[in-house]
């Protein structure tokens, strides 16, 4: 029996009725369009279905979407405005942070949570925030070392917005 | 050729815009009007009878369109799934497989049966609604027992279990190890590996009854050879089939056979009418998707108290699993390179492979190098043990030296300087500091080893004359179509396709170098039938670039001729007399006489061309190789084991690697860090384990099969000598599989050199915490 859910989805409100037993991210990639958000496993090991539920990083292949009722969802294509890009997916472009890009979006999305607590993380911090993420390709190296870049500029950027904001 | 702008630069790659912002374009994101979804219905035994299947609970279930057996696919698809020669041409016994089981079922996850509904959800839910009746027969598991005459056998009707048994000689190995001052022997295991791309497979299909054309989407590395094994069981003409492979989330050798769903998807949709797919979970990846590995070798070693080495005699024993792999006979070159870079008097390398009742093993990243490597590095230093000479440098004392070298068995290296990755990969690691370092750790009990793996490696297939007879007709070479268009821009085609290689990028590096345009002016296609050269061969065996991109540059120089002769048609002075730089022609001696390409490609399709020249600027052009190529480099690895948990702690890991020249040093560096940590990843952490009685998979979902996070991969600290391949034009090898050929057996000899005080010689993959702690213990009681 169809149930009604009532969302936000980068940025944009939504309503719509769904079968109780679908995940949030097949409603995300389905319904919504949004295919940016992987699904590279079936016992919430990858990762790759990582996107944020009111600011927290959920691995949303263990998730209803009805279990989202009243939240923000925020995925990779909401991460930059269209036309920009995130200091995370401009780092990973520039370090070379992914080889087939099929977990990218979810290492994004986990990094961006990551940095939004802790915006200087070490290389064992790093570890830590994303080790519910699997990558085949890279071997990890690039990966941190764009996150690492990431945080900077982001460090960078917030202290010269510090003043204009007051 | 123009001073080159592009090739060797660090170009960031351009397929990154749309990976990174969730606009890639894989299997799972494509949902045609009207698409039906199959779930399959799997065998959970490893071996059994078929006794029924009763379809009719599922067939009513809500949403369902179809419940389909091996008899209605019979109706629709003829002959076998393909094996080719490869390695091992001489074949005992094959058993005919067909895409799903009727009667026998052979491994655990063998299709049975299929259900095509109007969602996933509803089709999972029917699939579960089919009965199936089975009669449980023994299942044979492990390969050395399977070869016992009188064994249980992986199919009722088979003869026995033996799928091949070769014996290569090279050179006359009984006198060599007749020489002999010492000997070593081994038992060398290699578990069997999921290759777990990130993204599973996925096959989508569509066919059109009134003009008999079938399109199929999936996640492939060789779409080419699917639409010729697909259409030839479909009964429908190549030209009519199109197989499209867009973003490709890994492969790893796992996506360059076909699979039983690549058959029923496309017959299902036949049936139906309707665009069908599936989509892999994660757990029948595990279960289903080829395995790479699973062997056991047996070696002796041979060599003088001097440390000259004489002769290597090795036995592979490979578990084929129910079918043979369509490329699984590859494994077998691990014999051909288990001499590795070294002068032997004699190699000899018996494979024999074995059928057992599991999933089929195919390639997988290095598909018998890394086991051959592994093999090689490994017995090197257990005769360095046994004579008590530094590891390294007995290395030296046997490093081929003189190129072209050709190895015991007749394989052309064509060029190599051992010597300089080796000192300059010691140089880095600091070598003699951590053998310093070791020798006073073991003073206080600590476990410290240094391993070295100086490896090389046969990759860049063709060549045609060498590879027509191990693909069963079709020599492996390489197609590229090159059209510049008349405003400009250029379109390049390559049959070859990438899955992370970054092969956009580089191909169109090579391609603007070669005709002198900005990069942007070039579109890079692949992974799609219906575009480019009549056929393409693939991306595996770290052939692309080396047969691929020289297979660009070759029409980019036809390209380029053409507009000479035309740009001095237009210029009124013999094509001689002009230079070609930066993309513009200009006369000798008169510089301000020139033409751009671009012009000269506008011209192509215009009026006035010289006598006897056929308008347009376009060129198809296939690469054969002379030869392969043959990378090389050296790692090593320094670990410390802890006594008391068995734990390996990688202190440093160093690699250099030379691959000829580079197109792009930042995808070389990325290809080397992700090959190293599955090497490392294989010595340390993954294996595919059975049930040694009941055969049944124990690790069958990624809980229990460990991939490695970013916690479990250490720092890596790369370099590089450059020794150019005289192979081809741009002086290049492959890099995509090296860090794996080489790695496992840089850790391995690492984590034994640092238990030989406790009379431990050899450790098998994976060095689990558990497994050394066992063997520690085993050692000091
Ligand atoms: S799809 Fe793997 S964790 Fe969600
Ligand atoms: S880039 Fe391929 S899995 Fe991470």
């Amino acid at each position: 029996m169809a149930q009604l859910v009532r969302l936000t989805v980068n940025g944009s409100p939504r309503q719509e009725e769904v079968e109780p037993r679908l995940l949030l991210v097949h409603y995300l990639r389905e319904r919504c369009g949004l295919t940016g958000t992987h699904v590279g496993c079936d016992t919430s090991q990858c990762g790759a279905c990582t996107v944020l539920c009111n600011g927290q990083p959920v691995k949303s292949c263990s998730m209803l979407a009805v279990q989202a009722e009243g939240m923000a969802i925020t995925t990779i294509e909401g991460l930059a405005p269209a036309d920009g890009m995130h200091p995370l997916q401009t780092a990973f472009w520039e370090e070379h942070g992914l080889q087939c890009g099929f977990c990218t979006p979810g290492f994004i999305m986990a990094a961006t949570a990551l940095l939004a607590e802790n915006p200087d993380p070490t290389d064992e911090e790093i570890g830590r925030g994303l080790e519910g993420n699997l990558c085949r390709c890279t071997g990890y190296v690039n990966i941190r070392r764009a996150v690492h870049k990431a945080a900077a500029a982001m460090r960078e950027g917030a202290g010269a917005a510090a003043p204009m904001g007051g | 050729m123009a001073v080159s702008q592009l090739i060797g630069a660090r170009v960031q790659r351009r397929e990154d815009p749309r990976l990174i912002t969730g606009h890639g374009r894989f299997i799972e994101d494509r949902l045609p009007v009207g698409l039906l979804h199959m779930a399959v219905v799997r065998s959970p035994h490893p071996h059994a009878r078929i006794l029924s299947i009763a379809t009719e609970a599922a067939a009513s279930a809500p949403g369902v369109r179809a419940v389909l057996v091996a008899k209605d696919f019979h109706a629709q698809l003829s002959g076998t799934m393909p094996v080719t020669p490869a390695f091992a041409p001489e074949k005992k016994y094959v058993p005919e497989r067909f895409p799903i089981a009727s009667d026998e079922v052979c491994f655990q996850g063998e299709p049975v049966a299929v259900v095509v509904a109007d969602d996933r959800y509803l089709a999972a839910d029917a699939a579960e609604l089919v009965v199936v009746e089975y009669d449980p027969l023994p299942a044979v598991v492990d390969p050395e027992a399977a070869m016992v005459p009188g064994s249980p056998r992986a199919h009722v009707e088979g003869p026995d279990n033996i799928g091949w048994d070769m014996t290569f000689d090279g050179g006359d190995i009984e006198a060599a190890f007749a020489r002999a001052e010492v000997t070593v022997s081994e038992r060398i295991w290699q578990q069997r590996l999921a290759p777990t791309p990130m993204e599973p497979r996925g096959v989508l299909a569509e066919y059109s009854p009134y003009d008999e054309r079938l399109t199929i989407w999936l996640s492939s590395q060789n779409p080419h050879f699917i639409r010729l094994f697909i259409s030839g069981a479909m009964g429908i003409p190549e030209s009519r089939v199109r197989v499209v492979a867009e973003d490709v989330g890994g492969g790893f050798g796992s996506k360059i056979s076909p699979y039983p769903e690549d058959y029923l998807v496309p017959a299902a949709a036949r049936i139906l009418g309707r665009p069908v797919r599936w989509i892999e979970t994660r757990t029948e990846s595990v279960q289903t998707s080829y395995h790479g590995r699973g062997q056991v070798f047996t070696a002796e070693a041979a060599a003088l108290r001097d440390g000259t080495l004489l002769g290597l005699r090795l036995t592979q024993v490979l578990d084929l699993g129910a079918y043979h792999g369509t490329f699984g006979a590859f494994q077998a070159c691990a014999c051909l390179m288990a001499g590795g870079v070294y002068r032997w008097a004699a190699v000899q390398g018996r494979t024999i492979g074995v059928l057992t009742n599991k999933v089929p093993t195919d390639p997988y990243r290095g598909a018998g190098r890394p086991e051959g490597t592994h093999l090689c590095e490994r017995m090197v230093d257990r005769v360095a043990q046994e004579i008590g000479m530094d590891p390294a440098e007995l290395r030296r004392k046997n490093f081929a030296r003189e190129f072209p070298f050709s190895n015991n068995f007749g394989l052309v290296y064509d060029s190599g300087n051992y010597d300089g990755s080796l000192d300059k990969a010691m140089e880095l690691v600091d070598y003699s500091g951590w053998r310093q370092r070791q020798a006073e750790g073991r003073q206080q009990g600590r476990l410290i080893g240094i391993g070295c793996s100086t490896w090389v490696e046969i990759c860049g297939f063709g060549p045609s004359e060498a590879t027509a007879g191990a693909t069963g007709g079709i020599a492996l070479v390489e197609a590229a179509q090159i059209r510049f268009l008349p405003s400009g821009s250029v379109a390049a085609y390559v049959g070859t396709h990438a899955q992370g290689q970054g092969h956009d990028t580089t191909f169109s590096q090579i391609v603007a170098d070669t005709l002198g345009i900005p990069m942007e002016k070039v579109e890079l296609r692949h992974g799609d039938t219906a575009e480019g050269p009549s056929f393409g061969y693939g991306t595996y065996g770290s052939r692309s670039l080396a047969v691929g991109g020289m297979a660009l540059h070759k029409a980019a120089m036809v390209i380029r001729d053409k507009a000479q002769r035309l740009a001095g048609h237009m210029l009124e002075v013999s094509p001689d007399d002009l230079t070609f730089e930066q993309g513009t022609f200009s006369v000798k001696g008169d510089p301000s006489a020139r033409k751009t390409i671009e012009e000269v490609a506008l011209a192509a399709y215009g009026g006035k061309l010289p006598e006897g020249m056929e308008h347009g600027l376009e060129a198809t052009s296939y690469f054969d190789p002379p030869n392969w190529v043959w990378p090389f480099g050296a790692h090593i690895c320094v670990v410390e084991v802890d006594r008391e948990t068995g734990a390996v702690q990688v202190h440093k890991y160093v690699a250099v690697d030379d691959c000829g020249n580079v197109i792009n040093p930042m995808i070389v560096e990325g290809q080397l860090h992700g090959g190293i940590a599955q090497g490392i990843s294989q010595a340390l952490y993954e294996e595919v384990a059975y049930d040694q009685d009941s055969g049944l998979l124990l690790t069958g979902t990624m809980t229990d099969y460990l991939v490695p996070t970013m916690n479990e991969i250490p720092a890596l600290t790369l370099d590089r000598t450059v020794t150019p391949s005289p192979t081809n034009p741009l002086g290049v090898k492959g890099i995509g599989e090296a860090g794996t050929i080489a790695s496992s057996a840089a850790v391995i000899n690492a984590i034994s050199d640092a238990l030989s005080p406790l009379g431990i010689h050899h450790v098998d993959m994976p060095a689990s915490p558990d497994r050394l702690w066992k063997m520690i213990q085993e050692a000091e009681s």
